[in-house]
């Protein structure tokens, strides 16, 4: 968020880029940055002025998360990217169970459906998808097998009463899983043998007597397909919140602290010796919107609420192999693959077209 | 599907009862339904719980391998 004092079309203040809330409604939602709309005005689409536009910055990143700046772009691709990331980014999960014994409380059903939605720590470049004939092969197939029997534990206190020191296996734990690897995986997945992301995912609570004895395959699919598959557990965004306080018409200073009640905390300062009240720009995005400084008749004309429409602030809570930062260059690569994918498609059509018998005509 | 070429330990004791007039035959074990230890029941004996004395029992669960999708 520097320059802001500038007028370009690169500044926040440029009302081009505003979404205007207002009490009731929100206006202005469209943008308007297409061919036609400005009069003498080419808007028509430039590699050139995007990449001086287009803007990314990691603002926070953690071990399973990342929220960055995404500024430049049209809604309809932030969209796109946030969509591809929740349901078409791949992922590996247990998707056959093959159950030998099972003596549990848990029906069979049940706990094939849990099983399936264990991460697992498989980064899925490493793996095929299965094709239609579905024939398991090492490269799209791994193997789990999971055995755990519960029995008294006879070395456990008199006086107790806890499950874990009663029995052995009195949980069956996602550590229980064990990988068999199968043809070439033991040299692929050398750096990382497959196991589940978190080893103490309680699946099912055993007594003696009870036992499970299960082959697992897990398989590489997409999210639109089941939604264990999906490598998030959120992607999101929101977009910029701006506040512009009107020069002509400030704050009163005996109501400044009222009216910073009206924002999310830290997003707008008063001077302790003047009181006169500003915007902390760095704290701005945390404002919540919630217009509360719209219903009081004593600030109006005094601030606009805004949101900058193509600003857009992502947050990514990575679920399974992929680190934070991955994910998203992995939602362009799918992304630029179904471009590939149209690309074709249209040079096909074209060609067509192009010859004596097609029945497509482009320029018609 | 493909689960019929690794077929485990498929070598069924179970089934092994119905089947093989030649084999040895395997004895049954039942569970009882009160106390939940193993017994086995030969031909004209009571069906009687040797730990309790029970005369329900349950028949195990068969070791044939059971498909379901993860879903």
């Amino acid at each position: 968020m520097t320059s802001l004092a500038s007028t370009s079309s690169q500044s926040l203040y440029d009302p081009r880029r505003h979404v205007r809330v207002d009490a009731e409604r929100a206006r202005d939602v469209s943008s308007t940055d297409f061919p036609g709309y400005w009069p003498d005005e080419d808007h028509s689409w430039n590699l050139e002025k995007f990449k001086e536009r287009l803007r990314v910055k990691v603002t926070r990143k953690s071990n399973r998360s990342i929220e960055f700046d995404l500024v430049g772009v049209d809604a309809s691709i932030a969209n796109a990217f946030r969509r591809i990331l929740i349901a078409e980014v791949p992922m590996v999960c247990i998707e056959h169970v093959y159950v030998f014994n099972n003596t549990t409380v848990m029906v069979d059903e049940v706990f094939a459906h849990r099983l399936g939605m264990v991460p697992l720590n498989v980064d899925p470049a490493l793996m095929e998808m299965r094709d239609s004939s579905g024939q398991a092969t090492d490269r799209n197939t791994l193997v789990f097998r999971l055995q755990a029997a519960c029995t008294r534990n006879k070395s456990a206190p008199k006086d107790s009463t806890d499950p874990a020191q009663l029995y052995h296996n009195s949980e069956v734990l996602s550590s229980h899983l064990k990988w068999e690897p199968q043809g070439e995986q033991d040299s692929v997945f050398a750096n990382c043998p497959p196991a589940p992301t978190n080893p103490d995912i309680v699946l099912m609570k055993l007594r003696p007597g009870q036992e499970v004895d299960m082959e697992l395959h897990a398989v590489k699919g997409v999210g639109k397909d089941h939604a264990k598959f999906s490598p998030v557990a959120t992607a999101s965004y929101r977009i910029l919140p701006l506040i512009v306080l009107n020069p002509a018409k400030p704050v009163p200073p005996h109501l400044a602290h009222k009216f910073q009640k009206c924002f999310s905390p830290g997003v707008i300062d008063v001077d302790p010796q003047t009181h006169a009240v500003s915007v902390n720009e760095q704290n701005m995005r945390k404002e919540t919107m919630s217009r509360e400084v719209l219903r009081h008749p004593e600030f109006e004309g005094c601030v606009e609420l805004k949101r900058v429409r193509d600003y857009f602030l992502f947050n990514i809570e990575s679920e399974g192999p992929y680190a934070p930062e991955r994910l998203f260059p992995e939602s362009i690569r799918v992304m630029r693959e179904k471009i590939a994918t149209i690309r074709k498609a249209a040079q096909a059509l074209l060609s067509e077209s192009l010859g004596t018998n097609g029945d497509v005509d482009m320029e018609g | 599907m493909n689960q019929s070429q690794q077929p485990g330990q498929n070598a069924n004791p179970g089934s092994a009862a119905g089947g093989g007039f030649g084999q040895p035959r395997q004895e049954m074990e039942y569970i009882c339904a009160d106390c939940g230890a193993k017994n086995e029941i030969k031909s004209r004996e009571p069906i009687r719980c040797r730990e309790c004395g029970h005369r329900i029992m349950y028949k195990k669960r068969t070791k044939r391998m059971v498909q379901f999708e993860a879903r």
